[in-house]
């Protein structure tokens, strides 16, 4: 017997249903299906998982996807979903897996915080009609220059990258993401000037043309990783942690290991992907020193190297000691950042805010004075622009962006990655399902939302009197907290509101 | 209560005047005087200062440090510090006479010092950076008390009031010297103290500067790095430091400073030769948090010469003009005309692009 | 001339060309209408061959030697000297099907009368290229077919 009911339920207008058939068509998870005693189009609301897909493509707007109102009796303490997990466990014994970052209620932190402009005694500044530059560039800066009589620079500048827009691609490798959709982020970032991440699934053959805007990744698993791949990305970014699962790595079940995956992963067809926990070559801060220089090495120290670490409680430190250790970029995962698959507690329980830990990492370097050593790119939930410009005044270069730019390529939020049956063709490896997420169709919807942010930040940069990026970085003068306590502006290193 | 500058940010327009021999003759204070006080209007009484250059000749070889104190007991616990550390050839209240509109006052000391040479050289520093450590550490440690002026053979003068009665104030048409620079100040605040005055000046390094600048903090978090500290919270401080921290402790030309503070745009950079691009995309990458934005008007005095700079997008007047040995400069044109009616040559300063005028020989 | 060419890899068979094409070809241009109120019911003129794993839309390939037109016993089929759309007159059409018997691709209904794809010919923009979700239609001329 079943012990939980569906969570939502299908609404269908009968008046507008004409029976195409289109969402039985389209529904992977078999939700919606063609009586074929009627030929009626019949629904199967347990199979449901609210992805939106046969809600946007019904011709005739008949189809409405709803919460289930049958709910067990109310309890502040037991919520509806606290009693599901228990029955969910209680059927399987197993771990309890999610996918994309955590829905909990927990603050945002970005919307506590509000942003300046100028009034008078200063001017503000027409994006429109003057220059506003958001070039930036990644990677370590010596502390000062050094130049020979004539003027000319001795100094020998360490590798940095060039970005159009402060926004990246975050790490979604193909596996967990399907080929169209990472081929998507790699043609948006080559159009936009910025980088999209391979995440720790190699690089595709067919993604070779897009290598100049890769940032090649080098996780536990050690999967795709060769000499070849390293000097065929920008960036080589170590993968620590992630901030949908710090402490543990990441885990491809082998029925996504079809013939491609394998070839890029260099790992057997339908084996388990799995990554340790840790590196295995890494069980201390002196261990990663060795692996950032070895990987330099490798490069002929012409690519930045950075360490990606998740937002935990003594996230300053861990990033002081990885940028003494060689790191030329730190990039910060914070706890709301998503996964195509990651164990439900972990999620929900382990790490801290990104804006939090940011705030933390910088000041923290700047107290060293090595905040120039390194740049610092964060993760975790940037969910827009004014997320951005808030992220780069707190200390942030960068961000990544990956639920955003997945949503930009259909994604509704379903959080049901890791069942790789994707509607929308993005975290599945079913090649009737990744069709659907045509390249050419989805990366100009991730340019767009790029060039709508980039837009966005010019905007908001010259209300506030900015028309460079740089001066806008740690500008922490420019925000305002909005109802948080002494300690969390302390923290944020922030004024109140009114102050 | 209303709080003082260090205590709270306070932005404040401005009027800025500069007056250069090229020569090194040297000149008494009442041109500047005259040409700032024409600007009374951009001023409004909160707040007057100057810098002159080549004013103490008979101590050129001393670092001149000019204090304000809130009370004897406090001039008492500072000068035991000083003695400690310092050793003063002359001391003494700096002249002034009684104008009606400046009141409250403090206790105005001055120093002809050198650093007491056994600690100095226990101390490990150049004498420049001794002298800058104890000036910071008086003013962030000895409440009540706060130096002003700490170069060699130059000295600032300000107060609370209006620029012209603060010349006055400080009998400067009795002091001369070859190179003068004013500020007029109209905070949009009335803290009222004395040290909220400009110029601000650091060693012989002195600022006048009118604008708001919008990289405040980008620029204080990183110039802190390098154990300055902006305890006075003013943009003036933080350009101060700013061309303290590359000229005199990263050794750039001061030229070069300029192309860090008001940098060239990046499409400006791509049109240039590649010699010049990869040398200004080198500058704006490793000295990227030193550039200041928003408007500013900037003259930057120091032993020997001057040098004027606006904002990249010329947000704030400035102006300049020729005549003879020397170089003016003000905020608008008439406080220049008023000392000198006829320039040879008359131009406003270009946005980013500085104005770097000299003395010859040894001044 | 220009014509809709249809991409295998593309093609999702969600079959909304249909939906779109037989709302395109009726009176109502109302989708629920179209399904569920006119009589004669509208045809779609673009069938989607296959299932969710191979898949393909199908219709009129508007030849440049038309084998309906050459077999149409009352002159009703012609192909438009200027446009080059091969399509029948109604007035003319008898609903003998010879036609449909003659299409080498199969793309001809008849309902009383012959039914085929017109290219939208009305609008100038083919409902099936315009509202496929994935365009694995395209409309354009052979040439520029990569």
């Amino acid at each position: 017997m079943r012990y939980f009911t569906s969570e939502f339920l299908i609404e269908r207008n009968k008046d507008r249903c004409i029976n195409c058939g289109v969402c039985a068509r389209q529904c992977s998870n078999e939700a919606h299906y063609i009586d074929l005693d009627t030929g009626e189009v019949k629904s199967d609301e347990t199979k449901c998982v609210d992805c939106q897909r046969c809600v946007c493509l019904c011709p005739t707007n008949a189809l409405m996807i709803i919460k289930n109102p049958n709910q067990t009796r109310d309890n502040a303490n037991w919520s509806q979903q606290a009693i599901r997990e228990v029955e969910m466990q209680a059927s399987t014994g197993g771990i309890l897996l999610s996918g994309m970052g955590t829905p909990k209620e927990y603050p945002v932190y970005w919307d506590k915080i509000l942003l300046n402009a100028s009034q008078v005694t200063n001017p503000s500044i027409d994006p429109l009609r003057e220059p506003m530059e958001t070039k930036t560039y990644l990677g370590a800066k010596p502390t000062q220059l050094e130049f020979d009589e004539e003027g000319n620079i001795l100094t020998k500048l360490p590798p940095t990258v060039e970005l159009d827009t402060p926004l990246m691609m975050s790490a979604m490798s193909f596996g967990s993401i399907s080929l169209n959709a990472q081929k998507s982020l790699a043609m948006a970032a080559k159009e936009c000037n910025t980088f999209f991440n391979t995440g720790e699934g190699g690089l595709h053959k067919e993604l070779d043309q897009y290598a100049d805007h890769a940032i090649v990744q080098v996780a536990s698993g050690r999967f795709g990783v060769s000499k070849d791949y390293l000097n065929k990305g920008q960036i080589i970014e170590i993968k620590i942690g992630q901030g949908a699962k710090p402490g543990i790595g990441g885990h491809l079940p082998g029925e996504k290991v079809n013939v491609e995956v394998s070839q890029t992963r260099m790992i057997p067809e339908h084996s388990d992907a799995i990554s340790p926990a840790p590196h295995h070559d890494i069980y201390s801060i002196e261990d990663l020193r060795q692996l950032i220089f070895s990987l330099k090495e490798v490069t002929r120290y012409k690519k930045p190297v950075a360490v990606k670490i998740a937002a935990v409680h003594n996230i300053a430190a861990i990033a002081s000691g990885s940028v003494r250790a060689g790191a030329d970029i730190i990039v910060i995962d914070g706890f709301r950042g998503g996964s195509g698959s990651t164990p439900t507690r972990l999620r929900d329980n382990v790490g801290i805010p990104i804006e939090l830990a940011l705030a933390a990492v910088d000041q923290r370097l700047r107290d060293e004075s090595i905040r120039q050593n390194c740049s610092i790119v964060i993760a975790g939930s940037v969910r827009n622009s004014a997320d951005v410009v808030k992220a780069i005044a707190l200390g942030a270069d960068a961000c990544y962006i990956g639920s955003s730019a997945l949503i930009a390529m259909g994604c509704h939020m379903c959080r049901t990655c890791m069942t790789g049956k994707c509607n929308w063709g993005i975290a599945t490896q079913n090649p009737e399902l990744t069709r659907r997420l045509n390249p050419e169709i989805q990366y100009k919807r991730v340019v767009n939302l790029l060039h709508a942010w980039n837009h966005e930040i010019q905007e908001m940069m010259g209300g506030m009197g900015i028309n460079a990026i740089e001066s806008l970085r740690g500008n922490r003068l420019m925000l305002r907290g909005i109802g948080l306590s002494e300690k969390e502006l302390e923290i944020l290193g922030i004024k109140h509101a009114g102050e | 209560m209303l709080k003082k500058e260090g205590e709270v940010r306070i932005p404040a327009g401005c009027a800025i005047s500069g007056i250069i021999d090229r020569k090194g003759n040297r000149f008494s204070g009442s041109d500047v005087i005259q040409s700032i006080a024409l600007m009374h209007d951009r001023s409004n009484g909160l707040g007057g200062g100057f810098a002159a250059y080549g004013i103490y000749p008979e101590f050129k070889d001393w670092y001149a440090f000019h204090v304000f104190y809130t009370s004897i007991d406090v001039k008492n616990k500072t000068e035991e510090y000083i003695n400690s550390n310092f050793s003063i050839e002359m001391s003494g209240r700096i002249p002034t006479r009684k104008v009606s509109s400046i009141k409250d006052a403090p206790i105005i000391w001055r120093y002809f010092a050198k650093p007491e040479p056994g600690k100095l050289i226990s101390s490990e520093k150049t004498e420049d950076d001794y002298v800058a450590d104890a000036v910071i550490t008086i003013n962030s440690t000895f409440p009540g008390a706060y130096v002003f002026s700490s170069g060699k053979n130059m000295g600032a003068f300000k107060a609370v009031g209006y620029p012209e009665d603060v010349g006055e104030y400080y009998k400067l048409d009795e002091y001369d010297g070859y190179l003068w620079t004013a500020h007029g100040r109209f905070p949009t605040n009335t803290p009222g103290w004395w040290g909220g005055a400009h110029p601000f000046t650091i060693l012989d390094w002195s600022v006048v500067h009118n604008g708001e600048i919008s990289s405040y903090d980008a620029n204080r978090r990183y110039i802190e790095m390098f154990g300055y500290d902006c305890s006075l919270q003013t943009d003036t401080e933080v350009i101060t430091y700013l061309f303290d921290y590359l000229v005199r402790k990263k050794g750039l030309p001061l030229k070069t400073a300029a192309n860090v503070i008001a940098a060239p745009m990046w499409e400006e950079i791509a049109e240039m030769p590649e010699k010049e691009r990869k040398y200004y995309t080198a500058l704006r990458q490793v000295y990227s948090s030193a550039l200041v934005n928003g408007p500013f008007s900037i003259i930057l005095g120091y032993t020997g010469g001057l040098m004027a700079l606006n904002d990249r997008l010329k947000l704030r007047a400035l102006v300049a003009a020729e005549c003879g040995d020397r170089l003016y400069l003000a905020s608008e044109e008439s406080a220049i005309r008023v000392v000198c009616p006829n320039p040879e040559y008359m131009y406003s300063v270009e946005g980013g692009v500085p104005i770097i005028a000299t003395v010859e020989g040894e001044v | 001339m220009k014509k809709v060419y249809a991409i295998e890899e593309l093609c999702l068979n969600c079959r909304l060309c249909e939906v779109y094409c037989k709302t395109a070809h009726s009176k109502s241009k109302n989708v629920v209408k179209a399904y569920k109120f006119e009589s004669p019911e509208p045809v779609a003129r673009i069938m989607v061959e296959g299932d969710n794993a191979h898949s393909i839309a199908m219709q009129c390939r508007h030849c440049a030697d038309p084998a309906c037109v050459n077999a149409c016993i009352t002159g009703a089929m012609q192909k438009d000297p200027v446009t080059g759309i091969v399509a029948p007159d109604p007035n003319k059409c008898v609903g003998c099907m010879t036609c449909l018997g003659a299409c080498p691709y199969g793309v001809i209904k008849v309902n009383h009368i012959a039914m085929k794809c017109d290219l939208c010919r009305e609008t100038g923009e083919p409902a099936c290229v315009k509202n496929c979700p994935n365009n694995a239609l395209i409309y354009v001329e052979e040439e520029e077919l990569q």
